[in-house]
C-alpha cells in the first residue's frame, strides 16, 4: 500500500484496527505500464526529493527508474491541473493507457492485523538552520546525501562530480563529520549517528575513483568504524586510497574570494592555526527521527527515549512499550544497513512468535488447473508481440515484425498487444493458448528479469507447463538502444524473434523439484545469542535441539554485568536460562560438540558427540551457528608481571565484589584496543569503549576525588550510547588520545604504576601514577571455529569470524542453504544487537521450517550418463557444493565406473557445470546444448 | 490473550530495506502481510544511495 499513512490504530496485540490514509496517485496503477510518455509531455518541473534536491522530476512522475511499483503518481502540489483544472492535461492525452484519473480521491482503509512493525526509518539532519556550515548559501556546499546523487549514475550529472555553483570539475573536496550528531548546542542531537563515519569514507574513496587525484580530506572527532571488516577498509582508504583524515572539529565553512571556493579554519593536532581552501565541502549529516514518525509513535502510544527513537530493552531489541507494536530499523536508534535488515529479520520473529497460534490462517496459495502434457505434441508456436505503448512500437516497425514472425517454422499463431503485460491481456493469452492449442509461447516486449514470472504464471494459468516460455527482448536490447535507427531496429527485432523460436521450439516442460523438510532447528552454542534464538524458535512451535560445549548455559555473559543502558545482565541471563530449561520443545545437548555433518537444506543430519562420547544424530531442517567468542588474554603492558595491571573483565568481578585494592585505589588508567585495531587483528570489538566509560563512571560517581584517565584511539561510544561519554566528561573523567605510533608504556613503580603516554593537547609527554590500570581487552574469534564451518561448509573471514552470505543485505545467512549464524560468532557485538541476530536467525530458519516442502526452481544441472566419464571437472567449478563423484556400476557391466551426480537441492542452475564439461555430460534444464545451439543457429541465419 | 482470537496477519508500516526484510519473512514464514508505505514507492533511503560497502555493489 503506498502513498498510505497510519492515523489510527485500536484495539491489543493479536488483534488490532489499524485505520490507514491512502492519498490520491491520480495515477490508475492497474492501467499505467509506466511507458514514461506522461512525464516527458509534462510541462511541470519542481525539485527531485530522489535526487536530494541536486536534480528536478516533473509533476508526474515515478520515485526512481527502478520503483516499486513502477507506476507514475501526481504530485499534486505541484500539477498545473489539479490546481487549475482544465489548463494543463497533457499527460491524460498521451497517456495510451487510459491510465491519468485526475478525479482521484483520497481513500480510509480499515485493517484487522495480528501484530504491527513500525519501521519508518529516519529522515537526514538538515543543516541549513545551524548557519555556521553555510549549507543553502554557499552551493558548493552540500550534503552526504547530495554527494551520493552527484556520484551515481542516475543522479542529476550522471555520476560525475563537478560543482553545483559552476559546473567545474572538482580537485579537492573536505568532509565534515558530526553535522548534525554529537552536537547538543547547534541541533540538539547529542547522539551519535553511528553510520556517518563508514560512509564519509565510502564516499571519499569513490569520489576518487570518479574523479582521478582529487583530493579528499576527512575532518571528524572520532573514526567511528565498529562495523565488521571497516576498520580494514579505513586503513585501505588511508594508504591505497590516500584519504586523508584531520582529527578535529571545524566551526564553520567560509567563502574563500567569489569564485565559489570555500575556507575552512582549524587548529591543527600540533595546536597550529590551519586555513585551508576547498572546491567543494560535503556534509556528513546525521539520521534522526521525522516528524511524522513523532506522530505516529504518539498514534500508537508507544514510548521514545530522550534521542527520540523509540524505546526497546536489550533483551528485546525489537519490542516496543506496547504489547504486539514492534519495531526495527533506525526508528529504534540510528544504525547502518546491515544492523537495520537484521532487526527487520528479528521483528519478524517476535511478530510470529506471538502469532504462532495463526500461522497460515490468513496466508493464501494461488490455484492453478491441471497441467497439460505436450510431450508427444508436434510444436504449436504462438507469439505475442509487444507494441508497449510506443516504446516499442514508437521505433520498431512491430506489424513488419508480425508478419516475418509468421513465416517462422511451427509458428501457428501471432498477435500483436498494446501491452502484453496489462491484466487483460493476460486473460486473453489464456483464451488464445487454449482456443490455438498453443504449446510453445514466446513473448517479443521486454525483459524477462522483470516480466518472465508474470508470463510464466500466465501459462500455468492456461494449462501450460511454465518452462514452455521465452522472452525476445525487442524494448531494452532493441528499441530503447537503438531508436535512432528503426530500420536497424525491426531486422533486429525479427533477429531476438527468430532465436527465441529457435530455442522454444527444443523446450520441455520441467517440473519443479521439491524437497521435503525436517520441521526441526539445530542450535549450536547456548550463550545469549543460541538460546534466544532455541527459545523463539521452540515458541513459534517447533522442536529444537541446543548444542553447548561447556556444563553451562550463559556463554560470555556470565562474566558481564550490565548492558549499556544499564540493563541487569545476570537477572536476565537467569531468566533466559529458565526459559530454555523448561520449554519442552528444546533438547539440551550440554557437554557436546558436533563431529560430523551430512545432507543439505531441508534435511540436514549432524552427529553430536558428548563428554562420555555418546552420539547422538540430530535430523534438523536448518541450523545456527551462536558459538560466540572468547576474550583475548594480553601479553602487553606488563599484564602478566604486573598484578595490578588486569583486564576489564577482572575489574568488574572486583569491583562487584568491594575488593580492597581496588576500593582504596585513588588513580585509575583504563587503556583502550588492547589486541584490537592493530597488526594482525585490524578490527574493533565494539563494545569496549563503552564498557571502560561505564566502569569510569560507577568509580567517579562513587568518589568524586578519584582521577580516571581513559587512554583511546577513537572513543567509539556510538549510537545513543554518546550520553555515557557526555556524562562521563561531565564527571570529570579525562580522556586522553593515542595514536598506533606512540602507544602508552605501562611500568611498576614501587607500589604504583607509570604509565607514559603523549598527550596531545599539552604537546609533551604525560606520566600518571596510577593504582590500578585497566585494560580493554578485544574480543577473539574462537581459535577452532573453521573445524566447525568445515562441517557445514561455512565460511570464515579473515579475522576467523563466521563470514555471512552478504554484508549487507544477508547479515545472517551463510552461503551455505539452511544455514544461519548469530551473535558474536560473526563478529563482537553488544548484547541488544546478539538478540536481534539471534531473533533474525530464527525468523530466517523458521522461513524453512514452516513448510513442508521447498519447492525449488526446475532450472538444474542433469547428468547424462552415456557421456559423462567422471572426469570431475565440473566437481571443481560448481560454486554450491552441488556436484559429487560416485562410483556406479558400469553400463556394459565390466565393474565399476565413475560418474558425477547432482543435489538439485543444493543447485541452482548456474551453468558452470555445463560450459566447463568437455564431453557435453552435463547440461542445465532450460538452457540445454540443443536449446543454445539451435538459438546460435538461428542468430547466425539472418 | 488467551480467549482473544489471534489475527494471522501483520502490517509493516514502512517499506524501507528494514520493512521489507520483515515483510519478506513474515510472509515466507505463513502470515499475512500488509506493507504501508508514505510514499509512491518501496525502497526507503538505501536506493538514494550509490554503491555500498565494502563490495561497491550498486545498492539499487
Amino acid at each position: 500500500m503506498t502513498l498510505s499513512e497510519v492515523t489510527g490504530i485500536a484495539g491489543d496485540a493479536g488483534n488490532f484496527t489499524v485505520t490507514i490514509k491512502e492519498a490520491p496517485r491520480y495515477v490508475d496503477v492497474d492501467k499505467c505500464i509506466a511507458c514514461g510518455a506522461c512525464t516527458e509531455k509534462c510541462p511541470k518541473k519542481v525539485d527531485s526529493e530522489y535526487d536530494a534536491e541536486t536534480g528536478k522530476r516533473k509533476a508526474i512522475y515515478v520515485k526512481y527508474a527502478q520503483a516499486v511499483p513502477l507506476k507514475y503518481q501526481i504530485d499534486p502540489d505541484a500539477c498545473i491541473w489539479l490546481k487549475k483544472p482544465g489548463a494543463c492535461g497533457f499527460c491524460e492525452k498521451v497517456c495510451d493507457a487510459g491510465a491519468i484519473n485526475f478525479n482521484d480521491t483520497e481513500k480510509i482503509h480499515e485493517i484487522n492485523v495480528g501484530a504491527i512493525v513500525m519501521a519508518p526509518g529516519f529522515e537526514t539532519y538538515d543543516p541549513t538552520d545551524a548557519k555556521v556550515w553555510g549549507y543553502g548559501v554557499f552551493p558548493n556546499v552540500i550534503t552526504s546525501i547530495q554527494l551520493e546523487r552527484y556520484l551515481s549514475a542516475s543522479g542529476p550529472t550522471e555520476g560525475h562530480l563537478v560543482r553545483p555553483s559552476d559546473g567545474k570539475p572538482v580537485y579537492k573536496v573536505a568532509f565534515l563529520q558530526c553535522i548534525g550528531s554529537r552536537d547538543e548546542n547547534l541541533c540538539g542531537n547529542g547522539y551519535c549517528s553511528s553510520v556517518c563515519c563508514m560512509y564519509a569514507i565510502k564516499e571519499a574513496v569513490i569520489a576518487k575513483d570518479h574523479v582521478p587525484g582529487l583530493s579528499t580530506s576527512i575532518f571528524y572527532m572520532d573514526m567511528r568504524t565498529h562495523g565488521k571488516e571497516f576498520d580494514q577498509y579505513m586503513e585501505r582508504a588511508k594508504t591505497d586510497s590516500g584519504v586523508r583524515f584531520v582529527r578535529c572539529r571545524v566551526n564553520g565553512v567560509e567563502p574563500d574570494g567569489d569564485n565559489g571556493d570555500l575556507r575552512l579554519s582549524y587548529v591543527n593536532e600540533d595546536g597550529r592555526q590551519i586555513e585551508e581552501s576547498y572546491d567543494m565541502v560535503v556534509l556528513s549529516v546525521g539520521l534522526q527521527t521525522p516528524k511524522h514518525v513523532l506522530e505516529l509513535a504518539k498514534t500508537a502510544n508507544i514510548k521514545l527515549t530522550a534521542d527520540n527513537f523509540a524505546a526497546t530493552s536489550d533483551f528485546a531489541p525489537v519490542q516496543t512499550s506496547q504489547q504486539g507494536i514492534f519495531t526495527c530499523g533506525a526508528f529504534a536508534g540510528p544504525k547502518d544497513i546491515p544492523h537495520s535488515v537484521v532487526e527487520g529479520s528479528a521483528a519478524a520473529a517476535a511478530v510470529a512468535e506471538l502469532l504462532a497460534p495463526a500461522r497460515f490462517e490468513l496466508s493464501t496459495d494461488a490455484v492453478f488447473p491441471e497441467e497439460r502434457e505436450v510431450a508427444g505434441e508436434e510444436p504449436r508456436i504462438g507469439i505475442f508481440v509487444c507494441h508497449c505503448g510506443s516504446n516499442i512500437a514508437g521505433v520498431v516497425d512491430v506489424e513488419a515484425v508480425e508478419k516475418y514472425a509468421k513465416t517462422l517454422p511451427d509458428v501457428v499463431y501471432v498477435e500483436r498487444n498494446l501491452f502484453s503485460c496489462s491484466q487483460d491481456t493476460q486473460e486473453m493469452l489464456v483464451q488464445r493458448i487454449k482456443e490455438q492449442k498453443l504449446n510453445r509461447i514466446v513473448i517479443a516486449a521486454c525483459t524477462p528479469r522483470t516480466h518472465e514470472p508474470l508470463f510464466r504464471e500466465t501459462l500455468k494459468a492456461a494449462g501450460l507447463n511454465e518452462y514452455l516460455v521465452e522472452m525476445a527482448n525487442i524494448r531494452n536490447h532493441d528499441s530503447w538502444v537503438h531508436s535512432a535507427n528503426p530500420v536497424a531496429a525491426t531486422t533486429k527485432a525479427n533477429d531476438l524473434v527468430r532465436m527465441a523460436v529457435a530455442k522454444v521450439t527444443f523446450s520441455s516442460a520441467l517440473q519443479s523439484v521439491s524437497v521435503p523438510i525436517t520441521q526441526k532447528g539445530l542450535v549450536i552454542g547456548a550463550g545469549i545469542s543460541g538460546m534466544t534464538a532455541a527459545l523463539n524458535i521452540a515458541e513459534q512451535g517447533f522442536a529444537v535441539h541446543l548444542v553447548e560445549r561447556t556444563d553451562t548455559l550463559g556463554g560470555n555473559a556470565l562474566n558481564l554485568k550490565q548492558t549499556w543502558s544499564g540493563e541487569h545482565i545476570p537477572t536476565a541471563v537467569s531468566r533466559l536460562i529458565e526459559q530454555v530449561t523448561n520449554n519442552d520443545k528444546i533438547t539440551i545437548h550440554s557437554n557436546s560438540q558436533v563431529t560430523k555433518v551430512e545432507g543439505f537444506v531441508g534435511n540436514f543430519k549432524s552427529t553430536v558427540v558428548d563428554e562420555k562420547g555418546v552420539r547422538t544424530v540430530i535430523e534438523h531442517g536448518a541450523g545456527i551457528v551462536a558459538t560466540g567468542a572468547e576474550a583475548y588474554v594480553p601479553t602487553e603492558y606488563n599484564y602478566e608481571s604486573i598484578t595490578s595491571v588486569i583486564t576489564a573483565i577482572q575489574f568488574d568481578k572486583l569491583y562487584e565484589l568491594g575488593e580492597m585494592h581496588v576500593r582504596s585505589a585513588n588513580n585509575f588508567v583504563f587503556i583502550q584496543c588492547v589486541g584490537s585495531r592493530e597488526k594482525d587483528n585490524m578490527y574493533c570489538s565494539k563494545v569496549c569503549c563503552t564498557h571502560s566509560v561505564q566502569s569510569a563512571i560507577a568509580l567517579k560517581k562513587e568518589h568524586p576525588q578519584r582521577n580516571i584517565y581513559i587512554l583511546y584511539r577513537d572513543m567509539r561510544t556510538y549510537g545513543q550510547r554518546e550520553s555515557l561519554y557526555r556524562e562521563a566528561r561531565k564527571l570529570g573523567v579525562i580522556f586522553i588520545n593515542y595514536e598506533l605510533h606512540g602507544k602508552p608504556t605501562v611500568t611498576e613503580n614501587g607500589s604504583s604504576i607509570d604509565v607514559e603516554v603523549w598527550d596531545h593537547v599539552l604537546h609533551r609527554p604525560l606520566k600518571i601514577q596510577a593504582d590500578l590500570v585497566i585494560l580493554a581487552t578485544a574480543i577473539r574469534p574462537l581459535e577452532d571455529a573453521s573445524d566447525l564451518g568445515k562441517l557445514y561448509k561455512v565460511p570464515l573471514d579473515g579475522d576467523g569470524f563466521f563470514q555471512e552470505a552478504h554484508a549487507k543485505l544477508r547479515p545472517v545467512d551463510f552461503s551455505t542453504d539452511g544455514m544461519f549464524v548469530a551473535g558474536m560468532a560473526h563478529y563482537p557485538k553488544p548484547i541488544e544487537e546478539s538478540v536481534a541476530q539471534a531473533l533474525a536467525a530464527s525468523a530466517r530458519t523458521v522461513t524453512l521450517l514452516a513448510k513442508q516442502e521447498i519447492a525449488l526452481d526446475a532450472i538444474k544441472a542433469t547428468v547424462d550418463k552415456e557421456f559423462c566419464d567422471g572426469c570431475a571437472l565440473c566437481v571443481d567449478v560448481c560454486p554450491y557444493h552441488a556436484i559429487t563423484l560416485v562410483d556406479v556400476d558400469s553400463m556394459n557391466g565390466s565393474g565399476e565406473e565413475k560418474i558425477v551426480t547432482v543435489n538439485k537441492a543444493q543447485c541452482k542452475g548456474c551453468g558452470l557445470c555445463q560450459g566447463t564439461c568437455p564431453k557435453r555430460g552435463i547440461s542445465v534444464d532450460g538452457f540445454t546444448m540443443k536449446q543454445i545451439n539451435a538459438q546460435i543457429t538461428a542468430a547466425l541465419a539472418a | 490473550m488467551l480467549d482473544t482470537k489471534k489475527v494471522g496477519s501483520v502490517m509493516i508500516v514502512g517499506g524501507g530495506v528494514t520493512g521489507m526484510q520483515t515483510a519478506l519473512d513474515l510472509a515466507d514464514s505463513g502470515y499475512y502481510v500488509y506493507l504501508v508505505e508514505k510514499t509512491g514507492a518501496i525502497g526507503g533511503a538505501m536506493a538514494q544511495l550509490d554503491k555500498t560497502f565494502p563490495t561497491n555493489d550498486c545498492s539499487m
